[in-house]
């Protein structure tokens, strides 16, 4: 039987910001890794986006080697910590799993994440391969998932790698987006560690196109530049009343409490203002984040908002479960039109519209179209608008000669990742608009390869 | 990020020159930083006041009004910032039209200075007016008069120059002369107040928002401030905006809101100075 991942009780975890999935016991982990079948042609890895060789590391850790295990995950995935974590499995690996035929594929993301943590607990001084860097001076922009993938593979292959961060810590979504409680910053903190062990330099308080642009870091002796800027532009709803006080992005409402530790106010400075009654609008993994955080922060009723129906929810499966089982109230196809203030200009209510689902649209999920006659006040005094984000515009203005596609984000060669500009690779969200950590990762490995050829073949 | 110099101008208003090479080499007027001076401390943007590329150090000045930027003043020359980052926002474009009016009030005499500076030696003439609510409270006076053709001063109390509010001072002078342009900075309600003045006799008018503000990169949106009834967010679209778009109602109203926290933090930061 498939091993189910210990959790903090919610009743508990709902008042606090410590980690809500305890992970694996070594029994657990043993019996679950006992459980795979080793299969020749195993189709688990054709799920992968970094194609970890998961029949052989789970192997290794059914032997009783958590450190082997660890090695070979490492092989092909830097950041197994927080992918263990955060990867949505049931779309990937997990997914394609023979065992899942019979509805309980291997638990690859908890055994992932058993190796990474049990590596963190055992391994202090973790040896590390001894390199120089002697190939060239190579910088990256933007420390998340796909920087700093980039930037450890490169160091690796014995560049010299910069990192260039705006921000004032590491880890891009990692640090500012996703919040303690699904992913503890200690892991971040941890993998950070880990790139400056291996000689990589991280630069935090540099925005690229207005500190330095890539043109002076190419004339700074930079040889080749991989720009990983993530989709950090919040989208507004465009509805009355947005600007009222009360009103968050997400993306302010997260970094507010995570980067800013604002749920340590006043210990820290900056502040959150939180009233009782929330709603968040939107239900991909963000909207959750936001939503369980708020309880957390002990709104009453916190409530998440959204058009369409259930199964059109975009947010991971376990992380809409732990949600409702935390006690947040879902309001589907349930539209905002507009928001009403007080005297004083803070958001009172959220007047909504019932939906009901029609045809298909252009992305194949059916349209809600709203019923009428059903609008109606929904009592609010914050609401947070988790309804996605685009690119954020800082570097592809100040950069000439950077080709964008329609949507406005960076045009790329698939093979090589390499923008319009010779010796500038791009990719993670900034290429591909907002997605996942792991294809954000994929994109730094991948970036690294074409990188090493290209100034290779240069030479 | 060293601090290099640090002086008083006036009662809770310090300067500091501090070294920041590569953002003294791209500033331009109308640009801003984002500070932090410790691990628990917010993000706060303050305006480059003046920058000297070849010493490659920016001039910042702080007015302690909350619990960050008392704490900031009390930063000693010698000691560093935990962070900077900069230069943000938009550069003030900078053109030769004519006569400019260079409007201050209070602090904002600070984010002016290196527009009115720039507009000077455009070969703009330069008419410069600069309030505050007492004469100790006025601040850069030599450095304003060195850029301006013609400068006057106004006091909320009267004890230096006009008394009344500087805005009666941008009155009389559209009374007499003809203004191309106006600039205005200062608190909120100054802006608002000016604005409607250079509405009256139909000059354009820039303003400098201070939107709350939290990464200043366009991350978070929080400094959204709506202009010509278009929300923008003031970090990366302004800080300088066409004064007869903005509504700074929405503005006033939004730097209101943590109101209650800011005092929650200025109360515990009395009571442990009250404690040492
Ligand atoms: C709240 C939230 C929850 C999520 N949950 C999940 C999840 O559970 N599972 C999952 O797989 N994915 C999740 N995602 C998506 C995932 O985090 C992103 O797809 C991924 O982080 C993208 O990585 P990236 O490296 O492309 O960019 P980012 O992580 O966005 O990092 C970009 C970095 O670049 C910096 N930067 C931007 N511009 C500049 C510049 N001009 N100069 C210097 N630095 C710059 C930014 O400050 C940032 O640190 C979530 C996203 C959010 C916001
Ligand atoms: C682009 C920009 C440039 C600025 N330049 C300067 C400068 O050169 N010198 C300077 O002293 N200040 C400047 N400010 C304002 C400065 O950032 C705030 O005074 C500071 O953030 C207040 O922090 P605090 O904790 O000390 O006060 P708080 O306790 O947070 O606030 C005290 C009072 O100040 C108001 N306030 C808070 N934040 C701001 C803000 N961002 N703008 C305006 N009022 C605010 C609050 O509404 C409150 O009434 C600038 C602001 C912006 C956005
Ligand atoms: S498909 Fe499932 S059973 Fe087969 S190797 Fe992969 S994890 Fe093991
Ligand atoms: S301060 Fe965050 S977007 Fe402007």
């Amino acid at each position: 039987m498939r091993q189910q991942m210990p959790k903090q009780d919610p009743q508990l975890r709902r008042e606090n910001f410590n980690e809500v999935a305890l992970g694996f016991t070594s029994a657990q982990a043993q019996t679950e890794a006992q459980r795979c079948l080793n299969c020749k042609k195993p189709l688990c890895v054709q799920g992968c986006p970094v194609e970890i060789d998961i029949p052989r590391f789970i192997k290794l850790l059914a032997e009783g080697d958590p450190e082997a295990a660890l090695a070979k995950i490492k092989e092909k995935n830097s950041l197994p910590a927080i992918c263990g974590r955060v990867c949505p499995q049931e779309n990937q690996c997990e997914k394609l799993c023979i065992l899942g035929k019979k509805g309980e594929p291997i638990a690859i993301g908890a055994l992932e994440r058993y190796c990474a943590d049990w590596g963190r607990a055992h391994q202090s001084g973790e040896q590390l391969p001894e390199v120089k860097a002697t190939k060239g001076k190579v910088a990256v922009v933007g420390s998340g998932p796909a920087g700093l993938t980039a930037a450890a593979d490169l160091a690796q292959m014995g560049y010299q790698v910069t990192v260039f961060e705006s921000l004032h810590a590491p880890g891009g979504v990692l640090r500012y987006g996703i919040p303690e409680f699904r992913l503890p910053k200690e892991i971040v903190d941890y993998e950070v560690k880990y790139l400056e062990k291996l000689g990589v330099e991280i630069k935090t308080n540099f925005l690229i196109g207005k500190t330095l642009t890539l043109k002076e870091l190419f004339d700074q002796g930079y040889q080749a530049i991989f720009i990983g800027t993530g989709a950090g532009l919040p989208y507004f709803l465009g509805i009355p009343g947005e600007n009222l006080n009360g009103v968050y992005s997400a993306n302010e409402f997260l970094t507010r409490v995570n980067l800013m530790k604002a749920y340590k106010f006043p210990e820290y400075d900056t502040p959150i203002c939180l009233g009782q009654r929330v709603a968040v609008v939107g239900a991909g993994n963000v909207a959750m984040d936001a939503a369980r955080t708020a309880l957390r922060l002990g709104a009453e009723e916190v409530s998440i908002v959204y058009r369409r129906s259930r199964e059109e929810m975009p947010a991971r499966l376990e992380e809409i479960e732990n949600a409702e089982e935390e006690g947040i109230i879902f309001r589907l196809l349930t539209n905002p039109v507009r928001l009403e203030g007080n005297e004083t200009g803070d958001v009172t209510a959220m007047i909504c519209q019932k939906m009901e689902l029609g045809e298909p649209d252009a992305s194949g999920r059916r349209r809600p179209v709203p019923i009428p006659g059903s609008e109606f006040a929904l009592p609010v005094d914050t609401v947070v608008v988790a309804i996605g984000q685009g690119p954020n515009p800082i570097l592809l203005q100040g950069t000439e000669g950077l080709a964008l596609n329609k949507r406005g984000y960076i045009e790329v060669d698939p093979e090589t990742l390499m923008t319009s500009i010779p010796g500038v690779f791009a990719g993670g969200d900034i290429v591909t608009g907002a997605a996942t950590v792991i294809a954000a990762m994929g994109a730094g490995k991948k970036a690294a390869r074409a990188i090493d050829r290209y100034l290779t073949e240069r030479q | 990020m060293k601090i290099i110099d640090k002086k008083q101008l006036a009662p809770g208003i310090m300067q500091f020159i501090v070294e920041a090479p590569l953002i003294a080499a791209k500033a331009e007027p109308g640009n801003f930083i984002i500070l932090r001076y410790k691990e628990e401390g917010e993000r706060i943007p303050l305006t480059i006041a003046d920058f000297d590329r070849e010493r490659g150090t920016i001039t910042l000045v702080c007015q302690g009004i909350g619990k960050s930027t008392k704490e900031i003043n009390q930063m000693q020359k010698g000691e560093s910032f935990l962070d900077l980052l900069g230069p943000l926002g938009q550069a003030y474009p900078i053109k030769k039209v004519g006569t400019v009016a260079c409007v201050a009030g209070g602090l904002g005499v600070a984010p002016l200075y290196p527009k009115a500076k720039a507009l000077h030696q455009a070969g703009n003439r330069v008419l410069s007016m600069i309030g505050a609510q007492r004469k100790e409270m006025l601040i850069m006076t030599e450095e304003m008069a060195a850029v301006s053709d013609q400068i006057s001063f106004s006091t909320d109390d009267g004890s230096f120059g006009y008394h009344g509010f500087v805005t009666d001072l941008l009155r009389q002078t559209l009374e007499k002369e003809d203004v191309h342009e106006i600039v205005a900075v200062g608190p909120v309600p100054m802006m608002a107040a000016a604005t409607k003045v250079a509405k009256e006799f139909n000059v354009p008018i820039v303003v400098s928002l201070n939107a709350l503000m939290v990464d200043g990169t366009g991350m978070c949106g929080g400094c959204r401030v709506t202009v010509g009834g278009e929300t923008k967010f003031c970090c990366v679209d302004g800080p300088a905006f066409d004064g007869a778009l903005v509504n700074f109602e929405e503005l006033m109203s939004r730097q209101r809101y943590y109101r209650k926290q800011e005092q929650e933090a200025l109360h515990r930061c009395r009571l442990e100075e009250a404690g040492k």
